[in-house]
């Protein structure tokens, strides 16, 4: 085919583990032509990351390229000297990755970024190229777009630097763009900006992507054909319509069908029930800087699920400071029970600290790595219920089986050897171990695939029933809060904007920030972000 | 006030804070030293009264608290007092002997932080080839040993065994500068070869650090190449940790020659404070301690500032 721009062939990669090399991509043939769109979907580990820079010609350390052909505009990047590779790379193929904030260089100025790749390649001056951001910039819709590129990446918004990313991507005009997950870090209002930038500005010059995510939602937006990858193989490909309506294979059927998880709603509490944990007019500030809440009053009763939505920055991580005392408010009271709780956390008794949990987003960084599952778990169940020798073991291994991980297996484990959503579960039963009667859990399932989400969902779900535990769910994922709320509060700039069951929530009328929330979050239809760009304007 | 000024003010508050305190410490431990001036001066055969009255003389016959209340009002006026021994102005004493130390930690400065931060640099482009590994293991054996040995060893080889250099760093009068460095090389060499390895190694560890950032990464795929992704890159980020390392190992040259300058028969101030402490002329003891330790001072609040001069995301608010 002439007009074909990228051709690759039963690519082969392995990454170094501890027993040699372990292939990473089994033999994926990809075709790209120039100006199409290709979405590449699949769990993270599936090898999509490493796709899309094979199609640069580029591996991370550790990994290598064990055979196959990557050829763009007829030349095999893998035959090619590494000068003639970073030749093409920043010219006449660019990359956009997931996390502008730390991919853009702290040290230097947009701009001066953005300026680099057309100059080392002489492409333009640096003045010209620097004439050209601005261009660019107005064109991505960033504000100001003449001075924006004079400031430090740290001193402008998420939304922007990704935006900022998208059009130093374009500096040189390359043929083709490798966007890595470049929303998945943003809130959905942002997200919804710059989908509809990058789909604009990758049209308007014809340039060709590769468009990796693991929301089949944004792909159905933004691509013209998808190619879903499972443990370095292709599992099928299809042009977008056709996928959406009709999947081949049972594995993409599987990851279409997990956002339709509900959990049966808990009756609505009776009126004079007490909530087991209530917050009432709380105003907190960090030391420096105004109120990031302010006058922020919800109560969580007995065996019910409150979902926490905002989106960053709305004071929802905050208010779970507040409750676990690791930030005294500056107003209002919190009561357990009844009882009212210090606002200090050196002020609480060891029975009072016990019935708060919390479950942490990062599952990585929140469990020592040098700890087993032994020791981690074990601990808050010797700390808070003076559990020693073999009821001990007893009670560890009970909860081991309790999230479905085989306790001989896996009790002397370190979390460095289990899987992110295994990770998650010790998270879980970290906090189950103390017996709370509230667990508090931060973003539990943003970090982790859709299909392990989903089961971390249901594991929650169930522990609840099983358990009678109350939980406070903070996220700023919809399809979530769907799945397992019972109660929703919506908080924005530190204020309760909405609060309800979640099934008057989900029902119009809407106060005004709910509904451009709710009518943010992408839907499978592919003309969802025309349409909905269309309703903003209007 | 713009809150760097804010900071460095700050800074300098705390370090005056930490100066009186350091002065008190000081006083107290030579207090611990055993025997005293008068003892020293008069020898065996002198007669209690007359020691007594020599002691008066110099009033050492005060109580502790007193003479340092006395001393540290003298110092926060500038006057540091008079040497015991021979009644000179200490003052005048340490800036010439000063001076001295500060001409040689320069010289060896001068020498030692290019080079280091170049090595650095350079092993981190090309890490883990043999390159690396011979620096690596160059810098590590010269920090092994310590620094007499290797003065020692310079003196064997350089004025000894082949007589390119004198031993002995001292210089009559208004010397050239051509003969001041030729004189002060081997001292120089010295100093050079105990602080070189630690500059390097930090430098070299805190780019390599680095590389596995997602930004390395971008420039990486932006089609930059292997030098300018650590000098343009990499190095910027790095210089926070360089800097400090850089300023600990400049106040060692200053403050930790004494051993250097007493191989060399070298005059600055560590020989004086040396020779003090043998004569148990506790004043100028006192005198040097407080300028080691202002400087001490003085350069860790120079690269506290200089790591903020340097971090964009500190000088520049949102």
């Amino acid at each position: 085919m002439a007009d074909t721009l990228l051709s690759i062939r039963d690519l082969r990669l392995e990454g170094r583990a501890e027993r040699g090399w372990v292939p990473i991509l089994k033999g994926v043939d990809l075709d790209l032509k120039r100006g199409e769109v290709l979405g590449l979907i699949g769990e993270s580990g599936a090898g999509k990351s490493t796709l899309g820079l094979a199609a640069m010609g580029y591996v991370r350390d550790g990994t290598r390229f064990a055979g196959g052909s990557v050829t763009f505009d007829g030349r095999d990047l893998l035959k090619l000297s590494p000068r003639e590779r970073r030749r093409l790379r920043g010219n006449r193929i660019a990359y956009v990755a997931q996390s502008a904030a730390a991919s853009f260089n702290p040290a230097h100025r947009l701009i001066d970024q953005y300026s680099e790749g057309p100059v080392i390649h002489g492409v333009m001056s640096k003045a010209q190229a620097e004439a050209d951001a601005r261009e660019l910039y107005a064109k991505m819709r960033l504000p100001d777009p003449d001075r924006i590129g004079f400031r430090y990446p740290h001193q402008v918004s998420g939304g922007q630097l990704q935006r900022a990313m998208t059009a130093m991507a374009m500096a040189s005009r390359p043929d083709l763009i490798v966007f890595d997950e470049p929303t998945t870090a943003l809130d959905v209002t942002t997200q919804i900006e710059v989908l509809g930038a990058i789909r604009d500005i990758v049209a308007e010059f014809d340039t060709a992507a590769i468009y990796i995510t693991h929301d089949l939602a944004v792909v159905a937006q933004m691509a013209d054909r998808i190619k879903v990858i499972r443990h370095g193989e292709e599992v099928e490909e299809a042009p977008t319509r056709e996928m959406l309506a009709a999947p081949r294979e049972d594995y993409t059927r599987s990851l279409w069908a997990v956002r339709e998880f509900r959990a049966d709603p808990a009756p609505a509490p009776a009126p004079d029930e007490k909530p087991v944990l209530s917050v009432s007019h709380v105003t907190a500030s960090y030391r420096t800087g105004p109120a990031v809440l302010q006058d922020v009053t919800f109560d969580i009763h007995p065996g019910r699920t409150l979902a926490v939505v905002g989106e960053s920055g709305s004071g929802k991580s905050t208010a779970a400071r507040v409750i676990t005392g690791l930030l005294p408010p500056d107003g209002g009271e919190i009561r357990l029970g009844g009882e009212v709780l210090p606002p200090r956390l050196a002020d609480r008794s060891r029975e009072q600290l016990r019935r708060v949990q919390m479950i942490y987003q990062m599952a990585d960084t929140a469990l020592n790595p040098r700890q087993t599952l032994r020791e981690i778990v074990g601990r808050p169940a010797r700390f808070y219920r003076g559990l020693r020798g073999r009821d001990l073991d007893r009670d560890i291994r009970q909860l081991l089986e309790d999230v479905e991980l085989d306790p001989d297996e896996f009790i002397d484990r370190y979390p460095g050897e289990l899987s992110g959503g295994q990770k998650q579960r010790v998270g879980i039963l970290r906090a189950l171990a103390a017996r709370p009667d509230v667990i508090i859990c931060d973003e539990v399932t943003s970090a982790l695939d859709q299909i392990v989400a989903d089961g971390i969902l249901r594991l929650l779900k169930r522990l609840q029933v099983e358990h009678g535990l109350s939980y406070m769910f903070i996220t700023h994922d919809i399809a979530t809060v769907r799945a397992i709320a019972d109660h929703v509060v919506v908080m924005q700039n530190g204020h309760v904007v909405e609060q309800g069951p979640k099934a008057e929530m989900f029902a119009p009328p809407h106060a005004a920030y709910t509904d451009l929330l709710l009518s943010s979050v992408p839907e499978m239809d592919p003309d969802w972000l025309t349409r909905r760009r269309g309703e903003m304007r209007a | 006030m713009s809150p760097i000024v804010r900071m460095i003010l700050g800074r300098l508050a705390l370090g005056l804070l930490s100066l009186v305190l350091v002065s008190l410490v000081i006083f107290m431990a030579v207090e611990l030293l055993p025997g005293d001036i008068a003892q020293e001066v008069l020898g065996q055969s002198a007669t209690p009264e007359t020691v007594a009255a020599f002691r008066a003389e110099l009033g050492l016959d005060q109580a502790a608290p007193i003479r340092y209340v006395h001393w540290l009002g003298g110092v926060l006026t500038g006057d540091l007092g008079n040497s015991l021994a021979t009644g000179r102005d200490i003052g005048s004493m340490i800036v010439d002997r000063f001076g001295k130390t500060l001409f040689l930690a320069g010289y060896a400065a001068a020498i030692s932080v290019p080079l280091a931060v170049t090595l650095g640099i350079l092993a981190a482009l090309y890490r883990n080839s043999i390159f690396d590994r011979i620096v690596n293991v160059a810098t590590l054996s010269s920090i092994s040993f310590p620094e007499y040995f290797v003065a020692y060893i310079l003196i064997l080889l350089l004025s000894i065994n082949t007589p390119v250099f004198p031993s002995i760093a001292d210089f009559g009068r208004d010397p050239s500068l051509g003969d001041m460095l030729y004189r002060t090389f081997l001292p120089a060499m010295t100093l050079v070869l105990v602080v070189t390895a630690h500059m390097m190694r930090m430098t070299r560890a805190s780019i390599i650090n680095l590389m596995a950032q997602p930004y390395i990464e971008m420039a990486r795929l932006k089609g930059v190449g292997p030098a300018r992704v650590i000098l343009r890159h990499a190095l910027p980020n790095a210089l926070a940790p360089i800097i400090n390392v850089v300023a600990l190992n400049l106040a060692y040259l200053i403050t930790g020659v004494v051993i250097v300058e007493v191989v060399f028969v070298y005059p600055g101030l560590g020989q004086l404070m040396v020779d003090s402490v043998a004569k148990r002329d506790i004043t100028v003891v006192q005198g040097c301690c407080l300028v080691f330790a202002g400087i001490y001072i003085l350069l860790n609040l120079l690269a506290d500032v200089l790591s903020i001069a340097t971090n964009p995301q500190l000088l520049h608010r949102k």
